[in-house]
């Protein structure tokens, strides 16, 4: 009990600090910050449950009026603003990255967790966020889903070092890698 | 760890928080639900008046917190004049900046501990169903003291590594802050048993 609970409130902080490394720019000009890397390790490293409660934490945190996200940004305003459909998104992303990695044991972790991190970050994630774009810049999905293109690439980097931290670390502290326990 | 109240001490601080929260839910729905420009307008206008109130470091400190919408009112600018749609881009662009103003609004003027205040309220009736809330309520308060902590020891890997690197480190440091994060998480629930659980 106690464990879970400490873990699921350290990842929470862990996405909050991942905000506070700068920013990399792609080379279209893109911005691209660590922050949903953590959402992504969330579920891969502790499950679906624990890593979805570590996120809603977080989440929690950001809308009591924590400057927890990337450019030390919080408050409610976000849960208005044409971003507040990724941020809905994040803790269904981090079940689903993590329901995968605790069903899918046939393949090296690496893979597996690379690809639950693209499913549940990029694909079940963006769903999320095109959506509430759409609602809010009153656009339909198809534009709105122009508007997010840019990020996809940044998102498919960070699926990939998502899956190989998850592995790396299955190797340094087996045990804390919870969705595999 | 800094929050977001404004130290600016103006009317609403001394607003009860789940009131304001209320009022927020119901304005937000009201926007949503409009398309008129003119009553847009005056939503907007008064989401300023609402601001400038309390004077005009308040209020510059508000239109701050909004700077980071310009990339969409850019988007829709663009949109809406290649479109022949100015009217349209208008009632977005305004319910954009009314809707996430008043949010901000109600965060610069509430005090965290009030917030969490509203949140345990709202989690009052779990208490009556026999869940225990006092998990979510340590949880709360590890993230608000980790959160400084794990950034700092971040802070310590990037100078060992720009010690050791003429580069900039990027995704490199990010295994072994996870690994710190972890070993922390091990010994925090190990002094949290130590003390007699929760």
């Amino acid at each position: 009990m106690e464990r879970n609970l400490v873990m699921i409130a350290l990842f929470a902080a862990l996405i909050a600090a991942l905000g506070l490394i700068p920013k990399i720019t792609l080379a279209f000009g893109v911005p691209i910050t660590a922050q949903s890397l953590g959402v992504m390790l969330c579920g891969t490293v502790l499950g679906s449950k624990r890593g979805a409660l570590a996120v809603l934490l977080f989440l929690l945190l950001v809308a009591l009026g924590l400057p927890l996200l990337a450019g030390g940004r919080g408050g409610l305003g976000l849960f208005v603003s044409p971003t507040a459909g990724f941020l809905i998104g994040f803790p269904i992303a981090a079940f689903v990255t993590g329901l995968i990695v605790e069903k899918w044991r046939s393949a090296p972790l690496t893979l597996v967790a690379g690809i639950a991190a693209a499913l549940g970050g990029i694909v079940v994630l963006y769903v999320f966020g095109v959506i509430g774009m759409s609602i809010t810049l009153d656009k339909s999905i198809n534009e709105a889903t122009v508007l997010v293109a840019a990020f996809i690439p940044g998102d498919v980097l960070k699926a990939a070092i998502a899956g190989m931290l998850t592995a790396a670390l299955a190797k340094a502290r087996p045990n804390s890698v919870l969705s595999r326990t | 760890m800094i929050s977001l109240t404004s130290p600016v001490k103006t009317p609403w601080h001394s607003w009860p928080a789940g009131l304001k929260l209320g009022l927020l839910c119901v304005a937000t729905m009201v926007l949503f639900s409009l398309e008129n420009v003119f009553l847009h307008l005056a939503a907007f206008a008064a989401c300023i008046g609402l601001y400038s109130v309390p004077g005009y470091v308040f209020l510059k400190a508000g239109c701050k917190r909004l700077v980071f919408l310009w990339p969409f009112l850019a988007v829709i600018v663009i949109w809406h004049a290649i479109t022949g749609t100015p009217v349209e881009g208008t009632v977005i662009a305004l319910r954009l900046l009314t809707a996430v103003g008043l949010a901000n609004l109600v965060t610069m003027t509430t005090r965290l501990s009030d917030m969490v205040e509203v949140v345990k309220m709202l989690l009052s009736p779990l208490r009556v169903l026999g869940l225990k809330t006092r998990p979510l309520e340590i949880a709360i308060a590890l993230v608000v003291r980790f959160t400084p902590v794990l950034a700092q020891k971040g802070r310590d890997l990037t100078f060992a590594w720009r010690a050791r690197s003429p580069k900039k480190p990027k995704w490199q440091i990010i295994m072994p802050f996870t690994l710190l994060a972890i070993d922390d998480a091990e010994h925090v629930a190990e002094a949290l048993r130590a003390r007699g659980g929760i």
